[in-house]
């Protein structure tokens, strides 16, 4: 069991070029801008001499090389510079901002499992039946719809009319702070459900139909012990790669819903900071989401070696 | 055969039905009987249906297949006839059932040990640590070496002989009066195969438990079983006392079966083959369904089909022509 998991290190090994080559491309976003940075970046309200200032303190006046040494040295100190906007280190403003968005992608993980469970278990029993046409008449739905507009949908719905959820913000404790992501996170759950419903129902009723679910019902199973114990582990272990890749889009789609919920996360950190052209800001949010894929990716891998006893992503397995 | 007093399946009709479709019958009218103890062979070739009689005797028929009629008696109960929480609670300490693929049988996801513990846990009420110990018990008495660091595997790093045997003791390990078996040892090569029947002969004598045992293979049957029934296209075309059926097949399908396999005795007997090829199901032919391949065909077989007969004590076939030789043989 845990020589199965020995390739962690490995992989995590693997995955610094890519940061490496991550961290280049957020450095180049800034150089990429057409004519000089820095005014671009001031925009109208670029004098000679904020420019120079701004200049100096990006370093644009060295060679390339040398400011991304430069750069990179930082990034290894925590040091993500200083935002333009309000002089703050960046590191803080992110460091605010990650476990906002964290909570709220896991709530909506959370959720969208409660939801794709149930409604994958009841669709594969009888498939092509009325609830079975229910189910993937609701991820039709799901997938049809833009997912800010799921969002101000649920807060007219829910927050205007029935008053039963906050039309957006934070909160103050960890229990508001849940109250509060609810709403964001179920419009997550709602726009990624569909995916998972699709997968999960698929392997379900080829699990349902194995050889090994019937030598389960030979043994007197049946029902929700059956489900359990048969066939939601073996149905579970394609899905989970689906929701790895969508978990990833996952991240993209929280900063509109973010935005829609004035959630004080990653998202609309990113936002205010591409309209305000605070380019630490958003070079850091790129870095830190990119972070958040790979990790998610090599997760990932760790579930699927947990929940399957025939993968196997070490070395010996491959030689 | 005597009246049984264990399984008499009688008159058993499944198909298929599919809307704007005419209903398909895949098995027709099948009656057979198993006494407590006895080891019961059903062969004939791939397609003839006797999967499906045996998964509807444990309930398992698959979906889209039904149950047009018919009873399975098991111990004076129509199986088909009781609740669904009635059958489960039959399903592990009264009949149980070994599959064909060794491979894909086992849950890949769980320990074999835990496996065979579920329906010990389940059916006799034990504590996991006892079901357990059981489990492992069950592993030693089918011969799998080191039972207890085996019962933590997990079904892909054992071998397809293994796998078969945790299938068996996974089966008796609830103690069933009857144990039904879909050519376990069909994915198995010829040595472990050999091994396993005998294994199965075996833990049945000392389980008591009867046998159905479902094959293609005829030297199996021989080997292992006291009595069969011949299936073809759905049907049952003959039963009787093993012994007597290889020396003297009564249908002439079970002697072109017999003449089409290969005979350890007489190694330089050559094989022929029945020529052409089962009908398709949903066309049955109006008359006996063997017809259209038998070398003994009458006129009146295309007419009619002719149903199983008593041919001599303990033995039944269904054919016309048989049953003019016995009619006109003195009593
Ligand atoms: N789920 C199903 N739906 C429709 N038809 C089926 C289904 N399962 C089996 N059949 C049909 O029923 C017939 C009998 O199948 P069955 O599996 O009982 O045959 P068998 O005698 O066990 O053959 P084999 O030796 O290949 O296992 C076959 O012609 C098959 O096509
Ligand atoms: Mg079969």
């Amino acid at each position: 069991m845990f020589h199965r998991l020995s390739f962690i290190p490995g992989r995590l090994l693997r995955a610094l070029p890519v940061i490496l080559g991550v961290t280049i491309v957020v450095f180049l976003m800034v150089h990429l801008l057409p004519g000089d940075p820095a005014i671009a970046i001031l925009g109208d309200k670029g004098t000679p001499q904020r420019i120079a200032a701004l200049r100096e303190q990006l370093g644009l006046n060295q060679p390339l090389w040398l400011q991304y040494a430069t750069f990179l040295g930082r990034l290894l100190q925590g040091n993500f510079g200083t935002s333009l906007v309000n002089n703050r280190p960046v590191a803080e403003l992110v460091f605010q901002a990650v476990p906002v968005t964290l909570t709220l992608l896991l709530f909506a993980l959370i959720l969208s499992l409660l939801i794709s469970i149930p409604l994958a278990a009841i669709a594969a029993t009888r498939p092509n039946g009325g609830r079975d046409l229910g189910v993937r008449a609701f991820t039709l739905l799901g997938q049809g719809m833009p997912q800010f507009w799921v969002g101000i949908m649920l807060i007219l719905l829910v927050s205007v009319e029935l008053r039963l959820f906050p039309v957006g913000g934070y909160g103050m404790t960890d229990a508001e702070h849940l109250y509060y992501l609810f709403l964001p996170a179920l419009t997550l759950a709602i726009s990624m459900a569909p995916t998972i419903i699709r997968s999960l129902r698929a392997s379900t009723i080829a699990s349902l139909g194995s050889d090994y679910v019937a030598t389960a019902r030979s043994k007197g199973s049946a029902g929700s012990a059956l489900f359990r114990q048969h066939v939601l582990r073996n149905a579970a272990i394609p899905t989970i790669s689906v929701i790895g890749v969508n978990l990833g889009y996952l991240v993209g789609g929280s900063i509109v819903i973010e935005r829609v919920f004035a959630i004080p996360g990653l998202g609309s950190l990113m936002l205010t900071g591409i309209f305000a052209r605070d380019f630490p800001t958003i070079q850091a949010v790129a870095l830190v989401v990119a972070l958040f894929v790979i990790i998610i990716g090599i997760l990932t891998d760790v579930l699927y070696t947990l929940l399957d006893p025939r993968v196997n992503f070490s070395k010996e397995a491959r030689a | 055969m005597t009246p049984s007093n264990l399984l008499s399946v009688n008159n058993l009709s499944l198909g298929v039905t599919r809307a704007k479709h005419p209903a398909t019958t895949i098995v027709k009218d099948v009656s057979f009987g198993v006494d407590r103890g006895e080891r019961f062979g059903i062969v004939g070739e791939s397609g003839s249906g006797k999967s499906l009689t045996l998964r509807a005797i444990a309930g398992l028929l698959p979906q889209g297949i039904d149950v047009f009629g018919g009873e399975i008696n098991y111990e004076g109960r129509d199986l088909l006839r009781v609740t669904p929480n009635e059958r489960r609670a039959l399903m592990g300490p009264e009949i149980a059932m070994v599959f064909q693929e060794p491979m894909t049988a086992l849950n890949p996801v769980m320990r074999v040990g835990e496996q065979i513990a579920e329906g010990p846990r389940r059916h006799l009420g034990l504590s996991r640590k006892k079901a357990d110990a059981l489990a492992i018990e069950m592993m030693a008495k089918t011969g799998i070496p080191d039972p207890a660091k085996r019962s933590r595997a997990y079904p892909h790093e054992l071998s397809g002989g293994l796998r078969q045997r945790i299938m068996i003791a996974m089966a008796l390990s609830c103690q069933p009066k009857l144990l039904l078996c879909d050519e376990p040892t069909t994915a198995l090569d010829v040595t472990v195969q050999h091994q396993v029947l005998r294994l199965l002969e075996n833990l049945c004598d000392d389980f008591g438990a009867a046998l159905v045992f479902v094959t293609h293979d005829l030297a199996v049957v021989n080997q292992t079983c006291e009595t069969l029934a011949v299936m073809y296209a759905g049907h049952i075309v003959e039963t009787g006392w093993v012994k007597d059926v290889f020396r003297d097949p009564r249908h002439p399908y079970t002697r072109g079966l017999l003449d089409s396999a290969p005979d350890f005795d007489q190694p330089n007997r050559p094989l022929r083959p029945i020529p052409g090829f089962p009908p398709n199901l949903a066309e049955r032919p109006a008359g006996c369904s063997f017809a259209p391949r038998c070398a003994q065909v009458q006129a009146g077989c295309l007419d009619s089909s002719p149903t199983l007969m008593p041919v001599t004590a303990n033995r039944t076939a269904a054919c016309f022509e048989t049953r003019t030789m016995f009619e006109g043989m003195p009593a």
